[in-house]
């Protein structure tokens, strides 16, 4: 939405256009700034009643839990902001932690980066699977990921059958990925909070992510000013899908042992984490960033539960209250902004 | 969600649609020798009568490949398995049809079977017990319709929300517990027919419902309006539709379907517990689709959802009988999704696929660049 509004300054004013331009900016900063003033409170509030809170085993805990919603989030945000959905992402890496890791049992000593490009060839077809889907074929992402999802879970279920992925059979130095750390911190945290911010750079200023921006705006709009948009809608399940796959094997890392419910429903919570850290649920408008603190904060929250001794029985009914509030903040700030600009913009034309 | 086959209407060059009817006017008014493959297909074809060609399939492939799938023991258990999804499938239909979309449906069945079981296990007496999950539902749909309508928030967005937050809040009320000491009174509604026949209770229901949700839909002014506003919401609202007060009034039925749903759930397996039927939403939404409704709103029709229901329920029984692993079963599921949104389509794509071919002779592309012009 603020994107749509940033492109109606009105260039025949200096002054409007100043005006309009910090006012925007000043929204466009609350969008994240909203989001990391309530993870700054919630964690001081927890860290105030429970310290333990903000010791370093539960930093590194909160840290290591929210890496492979990060990711995910990563890889649906780009698909979110062109109003798409890729509802698949929770069974690609099921399907993607199964198969990768079970290299590891099939032929003992095969390298480790080996198993993780098997996790990222495997997401990468499913991703190029939806996105032709969607690009060439032309139908709903929703009616067409939400099919995949099923697939994808059932050729799973198909390979996997009763058997499982056990940590006797994975290797220690497979083992060790998301356990180490730098100073305390994750060394994985550091390499995905990396990757998020490349993939938030590329969005915010590439021409290439511009343009999955301007089709989340307006699709028509967008393909009349010559943007390939089969080609960038392509592009961002592909990467959704690659990324998903990756996502499945640090997954198989952390939790060691996979079987064929690995990773079912995570799509809902990449989407909650997407949409809490203000994406447009129909595009145009958000970053990567801004999903990432989604998926942190929902992790923080789950973990805050933990600590004060609240049952982690609340954690969903509180991360889907959360993202109710959150998306009704955003509503009511557009309408106001919305408000706000159109005053401007007549006293300026009078 | 996807706009695409929208602006592709537009520009005139393929009726790129979305499922049932209403095609066939716009294929009589082309000329028919530019598209002798789509002038044969089109008028041949209602979504409804492809739907009932594929359940006569089934049926025949059921009845092949098992000899216990024709036996009316093997009916009655496909009917008490798959009543409450067909039961929510209902107002999801009207619900999609008037362009929005309700992912809450499994987390409302769960709220009120935690509900239930939670109150049971208090010894609340079960009368009592209906009235609150009747109120229950209502505000859970009630919650759902007013953040859509008057706060004005995308329905996908606010039922992912409601989701998590019903399915939480069954959460809450159980905790790990499983409430199962239901008295026979009703748990025997969940195993046994209705008196006299060999339906089941829940079957029994959806039919009953789906007769009237079909007469709403379909022969009165509501109904119209409900296709009014999955159409063109704006339309409807300067055609003097309460759009707003219509959308609720669509999600506060699904609450209030859902919870009975629920109920139905946990006396058919006699246990509460908080995730009941989790990811059905899922599964509900596919039926839906299925049936020809179009995602985008303003079409489909409740004739579409009972074949979908029969189709979805029957393939899934025949598949059980084959001995196919029962749950990889989503696979037949996703395909049958997948050729849903791909058949109605297949003339407009056939048709672009052919203008690529013509256009790739002179000069030559990379195939997706091209296909998006």
């Amino acid at each position: 939405m603020s994107a749509a509004l940033t492109e109606r300054r009105d260039p025949s004013s200096p002054s409007a256009r100043a005006s309009s331009r910090k006012l925007t900016e000043r929204v466009s900063r609350i969008r994240e700034s909203g989001i990391i003033a309530v993870l700054i409170v919630f964690v001081a509030v927890t860290a105030s009643i429970q310290p333990r809170f903000i010791d370093q085993a539960n930093i590194q805990f909160v840290l290591s839990n929210t890496t492979v919603y990060a990711l995910l989030a990563l890889g649906e945000t780009m698909v979110v902001v062109s109003r798409n959905v890729d509802l698949s992402v929770g069974s690609v890496l099921g399907l993607s932690a199964y198969v990768s890791t079970n290299l590891f049992g099939h032929s003992p000593g095969i390298p480790v980066p080996v198993v993780f490009l098997a996790g990222l060839g495997i997401g990468l077809s499913c991703g190029i699977a939806n996105g032709l889907m969607v690009a060439i074929g032309r139908v709903p992402s929703l009616v067409v990921t939400l099919a995949t999802l099923y697939i994808i879970r059932g050729i799973d279920i198909l390979i996997v059958g009763g058997n499982e992925v056990v940590a006797q059979t994975l290797p220690a130095s497979f083992i060790a990925i998301p356990r180490a750390n730098v100073l305390g911190v994750p060394y994985l945290a550091i390499v995905i909070a990396a990757v998020i911010g490349a993939g938030a750079y590329y969005l915010r200023s590439y021409r290439s992510g511009r343009e999955l921006y301007a089709i989340g705006s307006n699709p028509e709009a967008a393909r009349l000013a010559g943007i390939p948009v089969g080609k960038r809608v392509f592009t961002a399940f592909t990467v959704s899908g690659g990324i998903a796959g990756l996502a499945g094997v640090l997954w198989a890392a952390q939790y060691q042992t996979i079987d064929s419910t690995a990773g079912t429903g995570y799509e809902l919570t990449v989407i909650s984490a997407v949409v809490v850290g203000g994406v447009a649920i129909f595009g145009g408008s958000g970053s990567a960033v801004g999903a990432a603190i989604g998926a942190l904060l929902l992790a923080t929250i789950s973990s805050a539960l933990n600590v004060l001794g609240i049952s982690p029985f609340w954690d969903l009914a509180i991360a889907g209250f959360l993202l109710l509030v959150a998306i009704s903040l955003d509503r009511l700030i557009s309408v106001k902004l919305m408000a706000a600009l159109r005053q401007r913009s007549s006293g300026v034309g009078t | 969600m996807e706009p695409d086959q929208n602006t592709r209407n537009a520009e005139g060059t393929a009726p790129g649609g979305t499922p049932p009817g209403s095609t066939g006017a716009q294929a009589a008014a082309s000329p028919r020798r530019a598209i002798g493959f789509r002038a044969a297909l089109q008028p041949a074809i209602r979504w409804e009568t492809g739907l009932a060609l594929v359940a006569v399939a089934i049926v025949v492939f059921g009845g092949l490949t098992s000899s216990q799938f024709l036996t009316s023991g093997n009916f009655f258990n496909l009917g008490v398995s798959s009543g409450e999804i067909a039961i929510m499938a209902l107002p999801m239909t009207l619900i999609v049809i008037s362009g929005e979309i309700d992912l809450s449906v499994a987390a409302t069945l769960g709220m009120s079977s935690a509900t239930l079981g939670f109150l049971w296990s208090k010894h609340w007496p079960m009368l009592a017990i209906f009235v609150i999950l009747a109120a229950l539902g209502v505000v859970a749909g009630l919650i759902n319709g007013l953040l859509v309508t008057r706060v004005g928030l995308p329905s996908l967005a606010v039922t992912i929300g409601t989701l998590g937050l019903y399915r939480g809040i069954a959460q809450i009320i159980l905790g790990a517990n499983t409430i199962s000491n239901f008295p026979a009174t009703y748990t025997t509604i969940g195993v046994n027919p209705v008196p006299h026949t060999n339906i089941p209770y829940s079957v029994a229901i959806f039919i009953v419902l789906a007769v009237i949700f079909g007469v709403v839909l379909h022969a009165t002014a509501t109904g119209r309006s409900i296709y009014a506003m999955g159409a063109s919401p704006e339309a409807a609202l300067f055609a003097g539709i309460r759009v707003k007060r219509i959308k609720t009034m669509l999600f506060v039925v699904s609450g209030l379907v859902c919870s009975m749903a629920g109920a139905l759930w946990t006396f058919r397996l006699s246990t509460a517990v908080w995730n009941n039927a989790i990811g059905l939403e899922l599964s509900v939404v596919a039926i839906v689709l299925l049936a020809g409704v179009s995602i985008f709103g303003g079409k489909g029709s409740i004739v579409g959802v009972v074949l979908a229901v029969i189709v979805f329920a029957g393939l899934q029984n025949a598949l059980l009988l084959t001995n196919f692993n029962q749950e990889a079963t989503g696979i037949v599921t996703g395909a049958l999704l997948l050729v849903s949104v791909f058949v109605p389509n297949a003339p407009a794509l056939l048709d672009r696929a052919r203008r690529l071919a013509i256009r790739r002779q002179p000069a030559s592309g990379s195939a997706i660049g091209a296909a998006n012009d």
